[in-house]
Order: C-alpha cells, then sequence, then structure tokens
C-alpha cells in the first residue's frame, strides 16, 4: 500500500522515460545514496577495506562485462586482462606525468583499456559464441603477459611487485580506507549512471539489437562494425577504471599476476548470476560472488562448530559457486536482478496478491 | 491523430499517391548458392506508390529475390537501379540508408526487448547522438529521444498496438508479432517496404487487419510496398502487379487479373511437370 | 648437425604434447558430436579423473581395479551432468549452454578437490620420464621414454576413435543423435545406450589423458588449465572432426614448442602461454570453420 503509482502521472514522453519514475523509487534510491556517503562515519576499516571497497569495485567491472556480454551478446573471458591494461596504464600515468589529479590517470587509463579492447574485439565481427570466448581468451594471456615481460610497463622495476602511489588529488592524500571509500563510491556512481543512461537509450537499443538479431538490426541501417566495437570500447573502459581502482584502492600493489583468468571468471560469474543485461545486477552479481565465502565459512562453522580448512573451504566455494550458476541458468536466468524485479513488483501490489 | 478507414479495394482515382515511375529495377539478377540456382536472370521493376507482389510455389525464390534487393545476398549477376541511380554493392545498411525497409518471414524481433524498444530501435537511422551525449543525457540526445518516442507512439496507435507496447514481443502471440515488426519497418519511415509473408500463420481477421494496415500505410504515407504472399485473394485483392517466379524464374508479370489467367502460372501452381 | 638434432628434438616434444592435446581434445568432440554441446568441463573431468584414480589406489585398491571403478564413476557423472545440466536447457541458446558447463566445470573441481584433497599426487605408470638411451647416444638428442609411450598411447586412442566413429554402426549412431535427438529416436536408436556409451568414452579418454598428463607432471589443479589449450586446437580442427582434432593438436603443440624455445627467450619466455589462442584467431579470421569443420550457412 505504501508502493503504489496511484496518483502520479506521467503526463510527456520526457517524464516517461527518466529513470526513475516513481516518487517512491526516487526516494529511495536519495536514501540510499545518503546512507552510502556516511558509511565511513559508521562502518570499521575491515568492513570498509575488504567488503565494500571491492565490491563497489568489482561492480564496476561486472558492470563493463555486462555490457559487452548482457547488452551486446558478445561473449568474453578477457574482462581481468583489460583491468590489468588500466591498472598498469594508471600508474605509468602517475608515474610519468606529474601532478596529474587521480582521477584524470584513472580516466586515461580507461581510455587506454578502449582502445585495447577495440584491438581484440576485432576478431568479433568474424566469429561469434564460443569462438570468441576463446579469442578473448587470448586476449587475457597475452595482455597479461605483456604486461609481464615487458619491462617498460613496471618501469623496469626489479621486484616484480609494484607499490601502488598514493591517491592524490587537489592537494589531499585520500589514504585512509574511508578516503579511498569515497574516491571509488563517486567515480562508480558516476559510471553507472551513465551506463544506465547508455543501456536505457539509444546505445543500448543498438547493442540489444546486434546482440538478439544481427541481420535484423544490419537491416535497419545499423553498422554491425562500429556496434560490437563500440562496445568493446566502452566495455574495456569500464574493465580498465576498475582494473586501475582495483590496484589503486584496494591492493594498493599493480602486479599482473593479480589479474588472471580466475578473476575473470569471477566475474563472469558475477554477471550471470547477477543478471546479464541489468545494471543493477552487476551489483547484485558483485555482492553475490564477494559474500557468499564468508557466508559459507559462517555457515559451516556454526554447522560444525569449528573452522573450516582453507582448501576445503575453497573446494566447497567452488562447488556452490558452479552450482549456483547452473541453477540460475536453468530457474532464473535472468538473475538476481530479475527476482529484485519481481520483489519489487510483489511490494507494488502488497498487502494484495494479484 | 487519425487515419481514416479506407475501403479494401482502392480504385487509381481515389488514392492519395498516384502511382509513378519505377522506384525500384532488377535487371537480370541471378544468384546461386554454389550448385543451387536460387535466382536465373530475373528482370522486373517496382513503381514508386504502388504495392508489388512477388509469389509463386514454395522454393521459387522469393524470399532470396527480397534478399537481394535488400543486400542480404549479393547476386551473382545483375543490376539493382534505385531511384534512377544503379547501386552496386547493396548490403542491408545501405538499403536501410536509401530508404528500404524489410520485415522477415520467421520474424526477426528483438526478443530480448519490449514492443516499444523494437519499434524504437527502427528509428536508429533518425538518431544521431552519440554515445557520450547519450550517457550524460545531453539536450541533443534528450530531445532525439523524445522526437522518436513521439512518431513511434504514432505508428504504435496506427498498428493498435498501445496496450502491449510496454510487453517483451517474446510473449506476444505469432498475429502480434508480425504487427510489431511491421511497425518496426515502419519506424524508419521507408520510401519502398519489403514484406516477407506479412501474413503467414494468420486467421482471418487477422489478414483482414493486416491487409488494412498495409494499404494504409500505401495510401497514407506513400510508401510503396513489395511483398511476397500465398494466399490469392489478398494477392488479387489489394496488389496493383504481381511478379510471379518459379524454380528461380520470371514467368509473369503484370496486373492480377492478367497474372491470374497466365497458363505458365496456372501450371507452376498445378504442379504440371515442364 | 647439432642445430638440427636440436630442432628435431624440440619439435618431437611439441608433437607429443600436441598428441595430448589432441586427445583430451577428443574428448571435447565426443560430446560434441553427440550432444552438440561444448562441454568446458572436459578439463575439469580429466582432472577429476585420474585424481581420483590415483586416490582409489591410494584408499588400496590396485591399479586394474581402481580403472574400472574410476571409469565406472565418469559415466555416473555424465549421466548426472546429461540429466542435471543438459536436459534441462536443452531449448537454451548455445551460450547459455556454454556458461552452463563453465559451471558444471566449477563444480566438478570444487568437488574434486573436496573429495581428494588438494596435495599433488605423482603417479607412476612404470616408465620413468628419462631419455631414451640409443637415441641419445647416437643423435645428442634428449627424448623422454614417457612422452614417447605417452605419443603411443594416446596415438592409438586416437585412431580407435576415429575408426569407431567412421566405421561401426555404434560411430554412425552416435552421429545421428549429434545431428538430431527426435530423428534418431524415431528410427529406433537407442538414446540412452548412446548417451552411456559416448559418456563412458569421453570418461576413458578423460582417464587415459588425464594418466599421461599426470605421470609426467603430477596431477595437480594446474591440470585444468593444460586442458583450456584444448580449445584451440578445437578451433583450429574442427570441432566435428577428428582427423581435424588429431592434426590441429599435432600443429598446436608442435608450433608452441618451437615458437617458445626459439623466440620465447627474446622476450623472457611464457611465450607458449598464449600462442596457440593467438595462432586460433588467425585461423578464425581465416577460415572459421576449422582445417576439417563443416561450414556454417545460416538462412536468412
Amino acid at each position: 500500500m505504501f508502493y503504489r503509482e496511484a496518483g502520479q502521472f506521467r503526463t510527456s514522453y520526457a517524464q516517461d522515460t527518466q529513470l526513475l519514475p516513481l516518487r517512491q523509487d526516487r526516494v529511495g534510491m536519495l536514501v540510499v545514496l545518503i546512507a552510502a556517503v556516511l558509511i565511513p562515519f559508521f562502518a570499521n576499516d575491515y568492513w570498509l577495506g575488504a567488503i565494500l571497497i571491492p565490491w563497489l569495485i568489482l561492480s564496476l567491472v561486472a558492470l563493463g562485462q555486462n555490457i559487452l556480454m548482457g547488452y551486446a551478446g558478445q561473449l568474453s573471458l578477457g574482462s581481468a586482462g583489460f583491468m590489468a591494461v588500466g591498472a598498469f596504464a594508471c600508474y605509468n600515468f602517475m608515474l610519468r606525468i606529474d601532478g596529474i589529479p587521480f582521477v584524470v590517470a584513472v580516466v586515461l587509463s580507461g581510455v587506454c583499456a578502449a582502445l585495447v579492447g577495440i584491438v581484440f574485439g576485432l576478431p568479433s565481427l568474424r566469429i561469434r559464441g564460443l569462438y570468441l570466448a576463446v579469442a578473448t581468451l587470448a586476449s587475457q594471456f597475452f595482455i597479461v603477459w605483456a604486461l609481464d615481460k615487458f619491462g617498460w610497463f613496471k618501469n623496469y622495476d626489479p621486484s616484480g611487485v609494484i607499490t601502488a602511489q598514493p591517491i592524490v588529488m587537489f592537494g589531499h592524500n585520500f589514504a585512509s580506507p574511508g578516503e579511498k571509500y569515497w574516491v571509488v563510491l563517486v567515480i562508480v556512481v558516476v559510471l553507472a549512471l551513465l551506463a544506465k543512461n547508455m543501456a536505457r537509450g539509444s546505445v543500448g537499443r543498438g547493442w540489444m539489437a546486434v546482440r538478439d538479431m544481427d541481420v535484423a538490426a544490419e537491416v535497419m541501417g545499423l553498422s554491425l562494425l562500429r556496434t560490437k566495437l563500440q562496445a568493446f570500447a566502452i566495455s574495456s573502459f569500464y574493465c580498465g577504471v576498475g582494473g586501475a581502482l582495483f590496484a589503486f584502492a584496494y591492493l594498493q600493489t599493480v602486479e599482473p599476476s593479480a589479474f588472471t583468468i580466475e578473476l575473470s571468471f569471477r566475474i563472469l560469474f558475477m554477471v550471470i548470476i547477477g543478471g546479464l543485461g541489468t545494471i543493477m545486477g552487476s551489483f547484485l552479481g558483485a555482492g553475490f560472488i564477494l559474500l557468499m565465502p564468508i557466508f559459507l565459512n559462517v555457515l559451516v562453522h556454526s554447522l560444525f562448530g569449528k573452522s573450516v580448512d582453507a582448501t576445503v573451504a575453497s573446494s566447497l566455494e567452488q562447488l556452490v559457486f558452479g552450482i549456483m550458476i547452473i541453477l540460475f541458468l536453468i530457474y532464473e536466468p535472468l538473475g538476481l536482478a530479475r527476482i529484485w524485479q519481481l520483489t519489487k513488483e510483489r511490494l507494488r501490489l502488497w498487502p494484495f496478491r494479484h | 491523430m487519425n487515419v481514416p478507414v479506407q475501403p479494401s479495394i482502392l480504385q487509381s482515382s481515389e488514392r492519395a499517391f498516384a502511382i509513378g515511375a519505377p522506384i525500384l529495377e532488377l535487371d537480370s539478377i541471378s544468384l546461386r548458392f554454389g550448385g543451387v540456382h536460387a535466382i536465373t536472370n530475373v528482370s522486373f521493376n517496382v513503381l514508386e506508390h504502388e504495392i508489388r507482389a512477388i509469389i509463386g510455389p514454395n522454393g521459387a525464390g522469393k524470399s532470396s529475390m527480397l534478399n537481394v534487393i535488400n543486400g542480404v545476398y549479393v547476386p551473382q549477376e545483375g543490376t539493382i537501379t534505385f531511384r534512377g541511380e544503379r547501386i552496386s554493392g547493396m548490403n542491408p545498411p545501405l538499403a536501410a540508408r536509401l530508404g528500404i525497409a524489410r520485415t522477415f518471414q520467421n520474424i526477426a524481433l528483438f526478443k530480448g526487448m519490449s514492443v516499444l524498444d523494437n519499434i524504437m530501435a527502427g528509428r536508429y537511422l533518425r538518431t544521431h547522438a552519440n554515445f557520450l551525449e547519450v550517457a550524460f543525457q545531453l539536450p541533443r540526445a534528450r530531445r532525439e529521444e523524445t522526437q522518436n518516442r513521439e512518431a513511434v507512439e504514432e505508428i504504435i496507435e496506427f498498428l493498435e498496438i498501445e496496450h502491449i507496447r510496454k510487453t517483451p514481443v517474446s510473449r506476444l502471440p505469432y498475429g502480434l508479432q508480425k504487427r510489431v515488426e511491421l511497425g518496426r519497418a515502419l519506424a524508419a519511415e521507408p520510401k519502398v517496404l519489403l514484406l516477407d509473408e506479412p501474413m503467414a500463420g494468420m486467421n482471418i481477421e487477422e489478414k483482414q487487419d493486416m491487409c488494412r494496415f498495409i494499404l494504409d500505410v500505401n495510401d497514407h504515407y506513400g510508401t510503396t510496398v513489395v511483398l511476397i504472399e500465398h494466399d490469392m485473394g489478398v494477392v488479387m485483392d489489394i496488389s496493383d502487379r504481381v511478379v510471379v517466379l518459379d524454380y528461380g524464374k520470371k514467368i509473369g508479370d503484370g496486373t492480377p487479373e492478367e497474372v491470374r489467367s497466365n497458363q505458365n502460372v496456372i501450371d507452376a501452381y498445378l504442379g504440371v511437370a515442364h | 648437425m647439432g642445430d638440427i638434432f636440436f630442432f628435431v628434438e624440440v619439435l618431437v616434444a611439441g608433437l607429443l604434447s600436441g598428441v595430448m592435446y589432441a586427445l583430451v581434445a577428443l574428448g571435447f568432440v565426443l560430446i560434441y558430436k553427440a550432444s552438440s554441446v561444448f562441454n568446458f568441463a572436459q578439463g575439469a573431468m580429466v582432472f577429476l579423473a585420474v585424481l581420483s584414480f590415483v586416490g582409489f589406489m591410494e584408499l588400496g585398491l590396485p591399479f586394474w581395479a581402481a580403472l574400472p571403478v574410476t571409469i565406472g564413476m565418469m559415466v555416473l557423472v555424465g549421466m548426472a551432468t546429461e540429466r542435471f545440466v543438459l536436459r534441462p536447457l536443452v531449448s537454451q541458446t548455445e551460450e547459455t549452454l556454454l556458461m552452463a558447463t563453465i559451471g558444471l566445470a566449477f563444480v566438478i573441481e570444487g568437488l574434486a578437490q573436496f573429495l581428494w584433497g588438494v596435495d599433488v599426487r605423482n603417479l607412476d605408470l612404470g616408465i620413468h620420464d628419462e631419455p631414451i638411451g640409443w637415441v641419445m647416444d647416437t643423435t645428442g638428442m634428449l627424448i623422454s621414454q614417457l612422452d614417447i609411450m605417452a605419443g603411443v598411447v594416446a596415438g592409438i586412442m586416437v585412431t580407435a576413435l576415429a575408426l569407431l566413429f567412421s566405421r561401426t554402426k555404434v560411430g554412425r549412431g552416435l552421429r545421428a543423435v549429434a545431428d538430431d535427438h527426435t530423428a534418431a529416436l524415431s528410427i529406433g536408436i537407442p538414446l540412452k545406450h548412446i548417451w552411456m556409451l559416448v559418456w563412458a568414452t569421453a570418461g576413458v579418454v578423460a582417464l587415459v589423458a588425464g594418466m599421461l598428463w599426470g605421470a609426467r607432471s603430477g596431477v595437480q589443479f594446474a591440470l585444468v588449465w593444460v586442458a583450456l589449450k584444448a580449445l584451440p586446437v578445437l578451433i583450429i580442427g574442427g570441432f566435428t572432426s577428428v582427423p581435424g582434432v588429431i592434426v590441429a593438436g599435432l600443429l598446436v603443440g608442435a608450433s608452441e614448442k618451437v615458437v617458445e624455445v626459439y623466440f620465447g627467450p627474446y622476450f623472457g619466455g611464457g611465450v607458449e602461454v598464449w600462442f596457440p589462442y593467438i595462432l586460433a584467431v588467425l585461423f578464425l579470421l581465416i577460415r572459421p570453420e576449422g582445417l576439417f569443420g563443416e561450414k556454417i550457412i545460416r538462412r536468412v
């Protein structure tokens, strides 16, 4: 009875197409944003540094993956590779350009990742499905190898593990977890909003058209070349920004071994479980994948009363992830986002059933 | 805005857009797939503002002909002339830019999108804002979105599908899907509309509705229509001229009455060996 | 003279790797031919198979008993996969099925490690990873006995499978099932039996491949990523062609070794990690259906 549209009329197309047409949604979003900003005053460093920051960052990367896979329908297993490009690009920009503001470096890193994404996206014009997935594997392995072997990227650092520079903007050093969290929050929220706008607009329709039936899309005048490459570019941009943040705001190191194929698979799972082709799904999926191991640990602990061996825990984790993927694909292929949407619809009707 | 209802058979004097010069000319088109001769030396033209039907038994090459017109297949021989200009290297995006739109025999709607989004997608060529403008919701992007929405809503009203505009197309029954596909083709404001069996699988009422829409489109917007159709009644009723194909060759070309009494055509349909 | 011998040594090592890749890839081909599904979990199955085999032996089963027990287990895993993963998703897109098999891969990997732990095991097949004496003495080339035996075994299996598919009634039945389940059923092909046979064969192939690789480099999780190398092999050879996969396997194995040895040092090594994939991409751009695969024509 609270979540009703009665009385809210939309009298223009502009109103109909706005992001949050229902007043309750707008209020809800405002509350969420305010809460998000205030969190550092209440949460401890562990929560900030080990849960919230990686959640935001991985949601961003999952968003990038979602743009490519969910909206444009191009199967990709190389997201970690593009993250690596972003991380190393950011390191190099900060290193070689004195005084560059962090945000500028991050955006430029994203652009670098986008350019690399276009190159590795070229095969998508001739190949699709599984074959494209294998081509993206090529990008994953090659990029990580190249960043590792060509010393220039690491500034010829002999130790192999580079410490990320501090995040400095407007003369302020964002050093504490809370401050890092704010930087990440702002970047992620802005980019998520941009992604949402693109997805709902003509850009997103173009991507989905290519995904669903590319012959018909061409018949309407779409250039498959431009649309697919655009999807790769934008997706890689998001992955690159995510990678830069991953290195600078989370790991505090810049190393190729952080961006393995295992990470690419995790991101793939985030997107599948979260919901392909949705923005919300990226956040939900990232949260699920991040929190599941902790939840499992707690569950086993309470069931068996003792701590679980790390290796057993990780095999259990793998087992559960795999089963969840299969279950979601069978029963709710649209993922957590769909479940969320259905819940909202039931809330709209509450207390009635239908 | 209301589109006036027309009687189902238009006399030439009642047409809003008089039939004009050839808008599309196909000359000596031959199309082969390896050893299979889909089309052999077929020539015909389509006059502006007319409704041209392509008929023939199954496998005669009708869909292939449509695919050639809009560049999905490239013929080994022959030329396509559009509005007096030879078009070499026809491909689907080029056809779209020239003003040729089409529907497909097995519905080619975008299954992941709603009716509204599908038809909005058809406005692609009228959307000039780039991705950055859309991302930042800059004025041009917002303006275009609203303008396109207005144009699409007109089409939705015209096709009487207001009640399903937000429904995902995969949930719609077959007849409505075909209607949505027509709407998507119309969204491009085409000069020439290629319809591949628009009434396949429809019952009588749906067919009547579809006929009415096609005639209204032709009458109200002046769109030239080329359609493949199996229902002879429909063909006789609504088309101005007919091309008959059989085994990839043209065996008849003229008004419905002329073609109906053509012995070759009768033989082809009755399956007489020739 | 020494240079040529070195090249031959590298080449032979590469070819022998290649035969093993081909063997793993064959597992993929089997499943694909029978169900049109690309089983991403094949690598995980190799891992599970050999890990279980070693595990059973550790539990006390002798070699020749552990073998059928493991194969039986793999058949069960296969049937479970068909029943709980493939069948519910039967009408979905290729991409969905692929993602489901990725999930399956994780399930099987997790299961394997959950059951048997993460320790690296050694597998002793009785033949040692030592250079063949007389070859080394006459030519100076170091060619491992184990590698040669592995190559021979793999070669035999590959040939046997190729013959099975093309010459026998069963093989024809398999191909019919791959093309169209319903049609196959309607002409009386016993679907259930065919499935069991397919999964049993795939299981045997997985086990043999796992044993050979495991004897060489130890039974460990990294085996799963080795299996990933089978992907470029499949692409280059064509997904449905047994001879194609053999040729592609040899090609990939040989080329990656040669490139690694001769060009790797300029970059600090590691080229073989990505080289087969880039090779596959190039093949895809030039010949999308692979060396021997079937051309796909899309009807509009």
